[in-house]
């Protein structure tokens, strides 16, 4: 008897504080606001609703044969009841009755299924890189690309601590966007769960989703596929604003790409002061998460290019190794994703930086040369 | 010299010393160590936990890097997995299944003397891969249990341990379940028909049979990681022509399965533990046999729900979810089977009882979230996030950790002699129970929020609940110490324990193993036993 | 069921599985450090291969002695007819997994990357690429090298084809020989099969040659080289493993230790063979032919 009511008492305690403790604490699926969200939010209210049900009669047949059933309150065990009726036709009634449940559980979710991979018609296309460990996106149509990777100036006890970025990514509401999801390195996947479902980034693979914003405002959302140390440092920042805002963007964007452009194929030669500066910016935005801002690396896993051989060595190896890579590791060919002017930079950063005073400016040309 | 089990030999003549044990081919001493090292070995995956859960406390960094806490949580997954719960169930087979189904000993004794020999070595492998790379050997194996290339690709040293490591347990598996199935196929004394069988040697004969067919595909799989590493093939890099999807294929093969391999020993033991303290036989035997087949076969073709997301077309995507839905039957009539076995009988609660009663409840549970992520619309939510870690504690931990404490509270007096110290048992199962529900709840809750799974540091929004789990995990920890106290107390002595410790332990399909003195001889069954 | 009273041959302990134990760990730990470059590795494996040739003398004299001693009764023929029956089991799921992974590049997912099927998508990656079975030509070769020609059907896989049907052959007429009792055609059927499975092995070798010499199809070479190694290279690795069998079981063919009823060695070693020859045949049709 003590022991019971001890679980009883348990119990209670628990309901009583997840009660307490739900009301405050987000719990659920966000509020979703893309049609495809929607649809999968009600699905997984039917199916938790279905789950707790068949918890509760389980529970309840339970705790009465318990508290019936026991020798202790002096009842004999009927020695036939697995002979009777019930013993006979249990192994018919019990499965058919489960695949009831389970049919229009699997109809329902074929329906939503049916929504959810429907990916005709897009008004636009956004393609979502994944890459260790940033996020890099194309606007298909308007030749847009952007990088963005964790606002590293949050404290942990921020509320957008490790979900906040740097360059947040814009798109219209009421627009059928297409996304195409793909990776440069290894698995990631991109999850932003008010409005679109998760797909894998896949190397070498392009997964296809959508998404219809049906509300304006910043949807937060992070990398939810084990990619290496930088995992949880993964965040996704959306910022829906109406057509025009988004319009208005787009037109800023691509004028700054062209100036941007300009400046890095003007061939004009730079100074050190300027390229270390823009070195900083680029170094910051694209190879701290791995080398780290004080250029010291994490032992073991990714070196220090703070008196390392080759940022302070010949220049041609270093040119190389930032523009091709080195296969097999970690460490990307940035060549595709950089520009003359940018790689010319970041080099002459880390040639200057944490003490390696070489005092080398790289030009554009340079870069040009080696790639 | 070979012993004629043929002679009734009375005094058992045990060999001496520790070549006793480094040479066995007894398989209640092979049991033994079995035990002993799945205990072993629950410790370090269990303090691999703790450092996660510590880490997981609040945001920030405070205990370990993040490629650490990866290393860490493969680690636990792997030891815990086939290092802790595979070697129990595998140390209780050895024990009990010679004496349930009346043999002298298992059908090849020195193969299993070698199954079980394999499991240090293969520890020792994974300690190397989780040491070496912090004496420059590159990145750890920082992938979790899973493996999943590019990145298992990148990772140095630690990662070609660690899949030698997995080549070992497979051969050690495949070499014990063919020794298990060949046991009960052949080994059965006259009159032990396969529908006298108890449910824990059925549970283990298809339990053997999944593992030797899904043990080779984990081998070949990462055989292939391996030479993608090391000798320039080209099966999981797009440029090459393969596909790192490919070896997802491979691994949930096997590991789907093997989900169902670390469960059904487990509902084998329900099937003793409950009809023993109901005094009344199992419900519906024979169909529950069935649906064990059922489960098997099903098991084996529903690999790809770990994977909705990696962009299969809908037709394959819709048939992994009718499957994985369909699997609700057979265990549902198994879960019920036990309820209904229950139900008029005539009920005590010792612990290996009121952990049967736990684990029905608390496996159904898991169970119903198991079949709320076989919804691939909804699943493409909750994939990757702590949803799914608490759908698989929920499912491991009751289904298979608590299925074999049942097992070991039910078996240790005939183990020992003695009884083991019923209070404590009471107390230890109250303080696990509590303290895992709150460990695993509010994952639920966390997952849902929007938390993913295998990272070191979140977001300050997770911090709540991630305290309380963490708070859950240390009490459950904790409460560790008292199972091994239990243990050891019932090992040094108590009351002594007859050869039916249970009143109720002959009712139903019972196995032949009451019929034995306890502790039993050496040599199980000299003569062979007649089953009327 | 089987009859009644018969006794069961227990053995007494034996130092030989937790020798094969460390065996396995040392071979595998000189891998490790041989496949990182670190000096110790061959020499480790060395001393692994040393204690595998003394485990397999020392536990299968072990097994000889006690089958010569007559300690085996029929019940434990059974229980290692089934082991090895389970084994072989265990072995063809492995040949199953690689199988399935050809087919699964082949037919699934090469296709994404040339623009057909589910993914099709994937070919925005890869413009240039077509896909075509050989893939002769690859996504993008930078890190491998592009095998030249394919393998073609005719020629030595065809002989081999050829050659290891036949020692199928020649092994069951060595059966019938020990059947018979007839130790000369033992002998000599087992002969003939011992020199046809080294007859394989060494055209194999040589087509392993040819292939890295002359077309360039290595294991280097993407996709196409990975799948026709990974599945000829297992199955040449059983028709080695087979081979040694075989020549174990003539050399005790020829100190008569088979009688007409107790033969399990030779039996398994023939069941053994005989799933070697059928995977060779599943090779053939789809790895050389389709
Ligand atoms: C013992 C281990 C165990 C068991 C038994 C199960 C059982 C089940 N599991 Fe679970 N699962 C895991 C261990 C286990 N699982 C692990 C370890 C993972 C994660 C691996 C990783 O990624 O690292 C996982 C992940 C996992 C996923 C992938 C999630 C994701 O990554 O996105 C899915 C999806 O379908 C799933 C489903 C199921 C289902 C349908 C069952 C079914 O077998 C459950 C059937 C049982 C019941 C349904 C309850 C009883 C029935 C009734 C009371 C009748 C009435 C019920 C209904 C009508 C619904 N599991
Ligand atoms: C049978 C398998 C099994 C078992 C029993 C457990 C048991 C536990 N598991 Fe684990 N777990 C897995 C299998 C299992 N787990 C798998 C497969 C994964 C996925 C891995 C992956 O993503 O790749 C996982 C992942 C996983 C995570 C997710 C981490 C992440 O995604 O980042 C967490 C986090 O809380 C966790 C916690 C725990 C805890 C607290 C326990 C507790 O039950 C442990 C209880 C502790 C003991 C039994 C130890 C005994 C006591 C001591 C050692 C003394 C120390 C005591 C104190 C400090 C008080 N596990
Ligand atoms: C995802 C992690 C990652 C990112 C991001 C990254 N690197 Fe690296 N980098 C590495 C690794 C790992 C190595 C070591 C490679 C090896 O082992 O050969 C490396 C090596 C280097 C080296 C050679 C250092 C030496 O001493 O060998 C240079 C220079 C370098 N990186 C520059 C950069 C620059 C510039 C950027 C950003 C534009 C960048 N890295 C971004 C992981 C990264
Ligand atoms: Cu990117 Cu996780
Ligand atoms: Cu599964």
């Amino acid at each position: 008897m003590s022991k019971r009511s001890l679980g009883g008492l348990a119990a209670a305690a628990m309901v009583v504080l997840s009660g307490r403790v739900l009301a405050a604490w987000e719990h659920n699926l966000p509020e979703p606001v893309s049609p495809a969200t929607k649809e999968i939010f009600n699905l997984h209210m039917l199916t938790a609703t279905i789950a707790l049900v068949i918890m509760v009669i389980v529970t309840a047949i339970i705790v009465y044969a318990l508290w019936k059933f026991r020798k202790s309150k002096g009842y004999e065990a009927d020695q036939n009841f697995h002979k009777g009726w019930f013993g006979t036709w249990a192994w018919v009634l019990v499965p058919v009755v489960v695949l009831g449940i389970d049919m229009s559980v699997a109809g329902k979710a074929s329906k939503v299924f049916d929504l959810v991979e429907d990916t005709s018609t897009p008004d636009m296309t956004l393609k979502v890189i994944g890459s260790q460990w940033k996020w890099t996106y194309e606007y298909m149509d308007e030749g847009i690309r952007l990088v963005s990777s964790l606002n590293r100036d949050r404290k942990t006890n921020d509320p957008l601590y490790l979900h906040d970025v740097d360059n947040p990514v814009v798109l219209p509401v009421n627009t059928r966007i297409r996304l195409l999801h793909t990776a440069t390195d290894v698995l990631h996947a991109w999850w932003v769960p008010a409005l679109a479902y998760k797909k894998d980034a896949i190397p070498g693979y392009i997964n296809e989703t959508w998404t219809i914003i049906e509300k304006e405002g910043t949807y937060r959302g992070q990398c939810a596929e084990i990619c290496g140390g930088g995992h949880a440092f993964m965040p996704i920042v959306i910022k829906a604003v109406s057509k025009q805002k988004y319009a208005a963007w787009v037109k800023e964007k691509k004028l700054a790409a062209a100036a941007a452009l300009a400046e890095a194929s003007s061939g004009k030669v730079w100074t050190r002061d300027e390229l270390f500066s823009k070195g900083e910016a680029i170094y910051k935005a694209n190879c701290v998460a791995c080398h780290q801002a004080n250029g010291q690396g994490v032992p073991n896993v990714f070196p220090a290019l703070a008196g390392s051989k080759v940022a302070t060595g010949d220049i041609k190896v270093h040119l190389d190794t930032v523009i091709h890579g080195r296969p097999g590791t970690p460490m990307a060919a940035w060549g595709g994703q950089l520009n003359d002017l940018d790689i010319a930079s970041v080099v002459t950063y880390e040639r200057n930086a944490w003490g390696n005073d070489t005092g080398d400016a790289v030009q554009p040309g340079d870069v040009k040369a080696a790639r | 010299m070979s012993t004629e089990a043929i002679h009734d030999d009375h005094h058992d003549h045990k060999p001496s010393g520790i070549g006793r044990w480094l040479f066995s081919t007894n398989h209640k001493d092979i049991g033994t160590m079995y035990l002993i090292f799945a205990l072993v070995m629950l410790f370090l995956g269990g303090a691999s936990a703790m450092m996660l859960r510590a880490e997981l406390w609040e945001p920030g960094l405070q205990i370990v890097d993040p490629d650490t806490y990866n290393n860490l949580l493969t680690n636990h997954a792997l030891i815990m997995v086939f290092g802790a719960v595979m070697p129990a169930a595998a140390g209780m087979a050895n024990w009990m299944l010679p004496m349930m189904i009346g043999a002298p000993d298992m059908a090849l004794p020195r193969l299993n003397n070698l199954s079980f020999w394999l499991l240090p070595f293969a520890a020792l492998m994974l300690i190397l891969s989780f040491v070496v790379p912090h004496f420059g050997g590159g990145v750890p194996i920082n992938t979790g249990w899973t493996l999943y290339p590019p990145l298992s690709l990148q990772a140095g040293i630690g990662m070609d341990f660690g899949i030698f490591t997995l080549h070992i347990l497979g051969i050690s598996s495949i070499m014990a379940s063919i020794n298990i199935v060949t046991t009960i196929v052949n080994m059965r004394a006259p009159g032990m028909t396969w529908f006298k069988l108890p449910l824990f040697a059925w549970a283990w004969l298809l339990t053997g049979l999944l593992l030797i067919m899904i043990m080779p595909v984990l081998a070949g799989g990462v055989t292939m990681l391996l030479f993608d590493r090391h000798f320039g093939t080209s099966f999981f890099d797009a440029a090459g022509g393969g596909d790192p999807v490919l070896f997802q294929h491979l691994f949930w093969f096997f590991g789907h399965p093997e989900v169902y391999v670390l469960l059904l020993p487990s509902i084998g033991i329900l099937g003793m533990v409950v009809p023993t303290f109901s005094r009344k036989p199992l419900f519906a035997y024979k169909p529950l046999v069935y649906s064990m087949f059922f489960l098997t076969a099903l098991g084996m073709v529903v690999w790809a729900h770990h994977q909705y997301t990696v962009g299969m077309s809908k037709e394959v995507t819709t048939y992994f979810m009718i499957g994985t839905i369909l699997i609700s039957i057979p265990v549902g009539y198994m879960l019920f089977s036990f309820i209904f076995t229950m139900w008029r009988g005539s009920m005590t609660f010792e612990t290996p009882m009121l952990f049967a009663v736990a684990i029905v409840l608390m496996f159904s549970f898991a169970g119903v979230t198991g079949i709320m992520l076989a919804v691939v619309p909804a699943d493409l939510q909750y994939h990757d996030t702590y949803f799914v870690v608490a759908h698989f504690h929920y499912a491991l931990i009751p289904g298979a950790l608590f299925g074999i404490y049942a097992g070991v509270f039910y078996w240790l007096p005939k183990w020992t002699g003695h009884m083991y110290d019923e209070r404590l048992g009471k107390i230890f199962f109250w303080w696990t129970t509590i303290a895992f529900n709150l460990t695993f709840f509010v994952q639920h809750f966390v997952g849902l929020a929007g938390m993913p799974r295998r990272i070191s540091d979140y977001s300050p929004v997770f911090t709540d609940f991630n305290q309380i789990s963490s708070i859950g995990a240390f009490a459950f920890g904790a409460s560790h110490f008292l199972f091994v106290w239990i243990i050891i107390k019932a090992v040094r002595g108590g009351k002594r324990a007859g050869d039916k410790p249970w009143d109720g332990a002959q009712v139903g399909n019972a196995g032949l193993e009451w019929a034995l003195p306890s502790p039993p001889p050496f040599h199980s069954f000299t003569t062979p036993p007649v089953v009327k | 069921m089987t009859s009644t009273t018969e006794g069961y041959f227990i053995p007494e302990p034996s130092r030989w599985p937790i020798i094969a134990a460390m065996t396995v760990f040392t071979m595998l730990v000189g891998t490790v450090l041989w496949m990182n470059h670190l000096g110790a590795g061959p020499w480790i494996m060395l001393a692994g291969v040393l204690m595998l040739a003394y485990l397999f003398k020392g536990w299968f004299g072990d097994v000889i002695k006690e089958n010569l001693s007559g300690s085996y009764n029929g019940r434990v023929d059974r229980s290692f007819r089934q082991g090895m029956f389970w084994f072989i089991t265990s072995e063809v799921f492995f040949f199953i997994t690689f199988f399935g992974c050809f087919y699964y590049l082949r037919n699934i997912t090469l296709p994404y990357l040339g623009g057909e099927g589910h993914l099709a998508n994937s070919h925005l990656l890869w413009e240039n690429f077509t896909y075509t079975w050989p893939p002769l030509q690859l996504p993008d070769a930078t890190n491998y090298t592009q095998a030249k020609e394919a393998m073609e059907p005719g020629g030595i896989p065809l002989w081999n084809t050829i050659i290891l049907l036949s020692s199928g052959g020649t092994l069951t007429w060595a059966h019938w020989g020990l059947k018979k009792e007839n130790n000369r055609q033992l002998v000599l059927g087992l002969i003939m099969t011992v020199a046809l499975g080294l007859t394989f092995f060494c055209l194999q070798a040589y087509e392993y040659g040819h292939a890295y010499a002359e077309m360039d199809l290595t294991l280097n070479s993407g996709i196409y080289g990975s799948t026709f190694y990974m599945l000829t290279g297992f199955h040449g690795f059983h028709v080695t493993v087979g081979s040694i069998m075989l020549i174990v079981i003539l050399g005790r063919a020829l100190k008569h230790h088979f009688s007409a009823h107790n033969h399990f060695a030779f039996e398994a070693v023939a069941w053994y063979w005989h799933f070697v020859d059928v995977v060779w045949i599943a090779l053939y049709i789809f790895v050389y032919w389709l």
